[in-house]
């Protein structure tokens, strides 16, 4: 009887790696960065990408929505906080991704170094297909979502969730290796963050 | 202070006038030069073309000949790296020749390395009064990490107008035997370095490597550009009183 | 349908021979790279603890690979507890065999494909075809290469051979809904690539993947990507299965917390790749499958020094910064491998049995530029170094380099040598013959001297 292909592989490795020496692993990496200004780094980096993005009181956050997106048919994805909710969306219920003009969520946590928004399909983010297909994304961050840099957003994500991390509009560097905005996901990204 | 000549089996073959000229160098700075004549080759050519053994044997002949020794300065940063980073991995811990590659092979110098780190001096006193250029070469620059030590001694020679070369962290396309196994890209390399050392404008290409300087030098000849090549040893050996030929 | 790699004739020093004397391809792989190397240097300079990242990178990959075996189980049982299945493929033929088996149990005869090295390596789409399945790629990249039946060229950037108006040329000679006004404006050929896959993605039930990472701890796959095609490809289909190398495994899911900063920065030169999508096991109600592909990963890593090419992360960085593949260009490395990488994993994966293979890792000068930017610091120029003395060698070089390591040492016999060339000096003729004229061809050679450095000492030192 020939062996699995999963056995054979298993006692292949402990064949092969039988002696190496044990590893530790050094951490002496930053993880936390220091950031004085959260808010102003992570709308410069975003920035960085082409992306669209303003800074706007919390009050003001409805108003700012609205007008952003009036004449657009938007999707809404369940959870989204009422006040952020476009005003002519509640009666025609969510849009169809595939014919809406764009999306509107929250996020799960943000990161100002790289100017990165996480989305985890919780309440207000959407399914992945939601923030993919449409061409347009408009997507709130609150100022105490925002975390300095990769590690402190790493610890605060539930890998259970399917993650998506978004860092601009959609962009290829396929030719000449320069980098081109808008191909496949949404060719517009815009971010309101809300600072209180 | 006892300090050994490694002059590489290149240097002393093909270029005799670089080891003349580290002589004439060291022993203006007040130092008393040796030269243990049982010395041959580091084993590079081998051990990187991959005849491993003959390598080895080169090595433990190299640490035998050169034990004892407070520094063994070589003019050759390729040379010195492969004694420095490769014989520890060569001549593995524990292995016949190990204790001997572990007392010597710290004490190997660059020349460049040597004046500055050991002998503390950056001006040596030198005078060139030409248009020069430096190549920093590949295994001075990321193997020794030799950093701007020749360029600090560089600008300290009299008359000297030391000129920035486009791209000189790239390499020239020598690497050994790799200029005959791969004679195209080689020479691809090879002429975009060139085309850099013109750009500059220089008479003189520098570098701290007769290995690397004998490729591109045996381009700008066979060019005509009237540029020459010439070993740090010989600028930095060159005085008013005895010129570099 | 893109070509395979698989049997291709020629070796190192022809292939990049030919490709020296292409002013096209120089012109365009010396923007590309040079235009990638600042931008990496840029980005990777903004960081302060770069070398602390890199050297963690290092350390969690070895980590990885000291207990790959656990780590899988490990990683298995978590895929499994949250609905996913995974398979195990000992080589090619048997990872294409269970996706084929897997794509016709849906009833379909098209997926659609994220970019991916593995399925690259196995030769999954020609394996696919040659089952009736049609294997469409959705990178834009690996697009051109596919419509112009072309061979990938770079890791990352598969078609960096091609400049905007060959690209241009391509899609409107190959693409069937091209727009005829077509322009070379990069904006234009990605927009004209969007609209000719959209309809795909939206139609299309079975997509296949690689992945960057596999969390053990958790079971979550993770792909890098720019377009969004990965993520079309990974969150519209019903099925998805991904084919992903065993060594691709983290322990846990706070290492990404490393590998998250140190690949997008090596490999486009961004501060973070536009998407990064993660999911474990099937997200969404979605049907996955995992291929864990060996296919000469173990040989690799029953390999003291080679096993070091296993941490590699696909970055590309090494590509970008090397001299040897700015001039050859990937195509002369005959392997999906390209590059310094390409020179250490294609001679371990598949051997040195022929001569391309044996020729691979001597494509290098050694100049170590690749091992400075490596995000796992794999020591590449070792690596080559080591692989050469497995190499087989030619009976006049073995000979030549006997009769070389002879001479050399001893004192004796190197100065009688040493006189012999003084006594030839003036008769050396500026060409050489035979093999030596690969130097002489574009290089003079130096003057012999009157007398060897060590006659000198002893007369006058």
């Amino acid at each position: 009887m020939s062996r699995s292909a999963r056995e054979d592989i298993l006692a292949r490795i402990s064949r092969a790696v039988d002696g190496a020496p044990e590893v530790e692993i050094p951490r002496r990496y930053r993880a936390t960065a220091r950031v004085d200004d959260l808010v102003g780094l992570f709308t410069e980096r975003v920035g960085d990408y082409r992306a669209i993005v303003h800074v706007v009181p919390e009050a003001e956050v409805p108003a700012r929505i609205a007008g952003i997106v009036a004449g657009r048919r938007m999707v809404v994805p369940d959870g989204l906080p009422a006040e952020w909710t476009p005003p002519d969306a509640s009666d025609a219920g969510p849009a169809d991704p595939y014919t809406a003009d764009g999306v509107i969520t929250g996020c799960a946590v943000a990161i100002a170094e790289t100017g990165t928004i996480v989305l985890d399909t919780g309440p207000g983010q959407g399914s992945r297909a939601q923030t993919l297909v449409p061409d347009y994304h408009l997507c709130v961050v609150r100022a105490d979502q925002i975390v300095a840099g990769v590690p402190e957003a790493v610890s605060r994500l539930d890998p259970i969730r399917p993650l998506t991390w978004i860092s601009g509009p959609s962009a290829t560097s396929d030719i000449e290796l320069n980098r081109v905005e808008g191909v496949h996901g949404p060719r517009t990204l815009e971010v309101l963050v809300a600072v209180s | 202070m006892r300090v050994a000549l490694f002059i590489t089996c290149v240097n002393d073959t093909l270029f005799p006038g670089t080891g003349k000229a580290v002589v004439s160098l060291l022993r203006r700075l007040g130092c008393e030069v040796d030269f243990p004549a049982a010395q041959t080759c580091c084993g590079q050519m081998h051990v990187n073309t991959g005849y491993r053994e003959e390598g080895v044997r080169l090595a433990r002949h190299f640490t035998e000949v050169f034990a004892g020794y407070d520094a063994v300065v070589a003019p050759s940063g390729s040379c010195a790296a492969m004694v420095r980073e490769q014989y520890p991995k060569l001549v593995r811990p524990g292995s016949r020749g190990a204790a001997a590659v572990a007392a010597v092979a710290p004490k190997v110098y660059e020349l460049s390395e040597f004046l500055v780190d050991v002998l503390k001096v950056e001006d040596v006193g030198a005078y060139f009064p030409h248009r020069v250029t430096y190549h920093p070469t590949c295994h001075s620059l990321r193997g020794l990490r030799l950093g701007d030590r020749p360029a600090r001694l560089l600008r300290n020679v009299r008359g000297l107008d030391l000129v920035p070369l486009p791209g000189a962290e790239e390499c020239c396309g020598f690497g050994g035997t790799f200029a005959v196994k791969n004679p195209a890209v080689s020479s691809a390399m090879g002429a975009d370095k060139v085309r850099g050392v013109l750009d500059t404008g220089a008479e003189v290409l520098c570098a701290a490597d007769n290995s690397c300087l004998m490729h591109i030098g045996g381009m700008l000849g066979r060019q005509r550009t009237g540029v020459r090549v010439m070993h740090l040893a010989e600028i930095l050996a060159s005085t008013e009183e005895v010129k570099a030929s | 349908m893109s070509a395979t790699f698989i049997g291709m004739p020629g070796n190192f020093p022809k292939n990049s021979a030919q490709a020296v004397q292409n002013s096209q391809l120089r012109y365009n792989l010396r923007k590309a790279t040079h235009t990638i190397r600042g931008k990496r240097a840029s980005v990777v300079g903004e960081l302060p603890d770069w070398q602390e990242l890199r050297a963690a990178g290092k350390a969690i990959k070895d980590e990885t690979l000291r207990h790959l075996d656990r780590y899988l189980l490990q990683l298995e049982e978590a895929v499994t507890a949250a609905g996913g299945h995974v398979h195990w493929a000992r080589d090619a033929a048997e990872a294409n065999r269970i996706v084929a088996g897997l794509v016709k149990a849906t009833g379909e005869r098209e997926v659609v494909k994220v970019k991916s090295m593995a399925t690259q390596e196995i030769g999954l789409n020609e394996a696919l075809a040659a089952e009736g399945i049609t294997a469409y790629e959705t990178d834009l990249a690996e697009l051109i290469v596919q419509l112009g039946d072309d061979f990938p060229s770079h890791i990352l950037v598969p078609a960096i051979h091609r400049n905007r108006a060959e690209i241009r040329e391509i899609f409107l000679d190959r693409m069937e809904d091209a727009p005829p006004g077509l322009t070379d404006e990069p904006a234009a050929l990605a927009e004209a690539a969007r609209v000719h896959l959209r309809e795909r993605f939206l139609r299309s039930r079975v997509a296949v993947s690689g992945a960057n990472f596999m969390i053990a701890e958790t079971g979550t796959l993770v792909v890098l990507e720019s377009e969004g095609n990965g993520r079309m490809c990974l969150t519209l289909p019903e099925t998805l299965i991904s084919v992903v190398g065993i060594e691709k495994v983290l322990p846990t899911w706070r290492d990404l917390e490393v590998f998250l900063q140190l690949l997008p920065r090596s490999s486009t030169g961004e501060r973070m790749n536009p998407y990064t999508s993660t999911w474990t096991g099937s997200a969404e109600g979605q049907d996955f499958h995992l291929v864990l592909l060996d296919n000469g990963r173990t040989d690799v890593l029953a390999d003291e020094v080679g096993r070091q090419a296993l941490r590699c992360i696909r970055c590309s960085a090494c590509l970008n910064v090397c001299p040897v593949y700015e001039r050859a260009g990937g195509h002369a490395y005959g392997s999906v491998y390209p590059g310094p990488i390409g020179a250490i994993l294609t001679p371990q994966l598949r051997g040195m049995g022929s001569e391309l293979d044996a020729s691979l890792p001597y494509a290098s000068s050694l100049c170590g530029a690749c091992y400075e930017v490596c995000p796992v610091a794999i020591d590449i120029p070792e690596v080559l170094v080591d692989l050469r003395a497995k190499a087989p060698h030619g009976a006049a070089e073995r000979a030549g380099m006997r009769v070389a390591g002879w001479v050399l040492n001893d004192q004796a016999r190197l100065a009688a040598a040493q006189r012999a060339a003084t006594r030839l000096r003036g008769l050396v003729p500026r060409r050489l013959p035979g093999p030596l004229s690969a130097w002489t061809d574009t290089r003079d050679l130096p003057d012999i001297p009157e007398e060897s450095f060590r006659d000198w000492w002893e007369r006058e030192g």
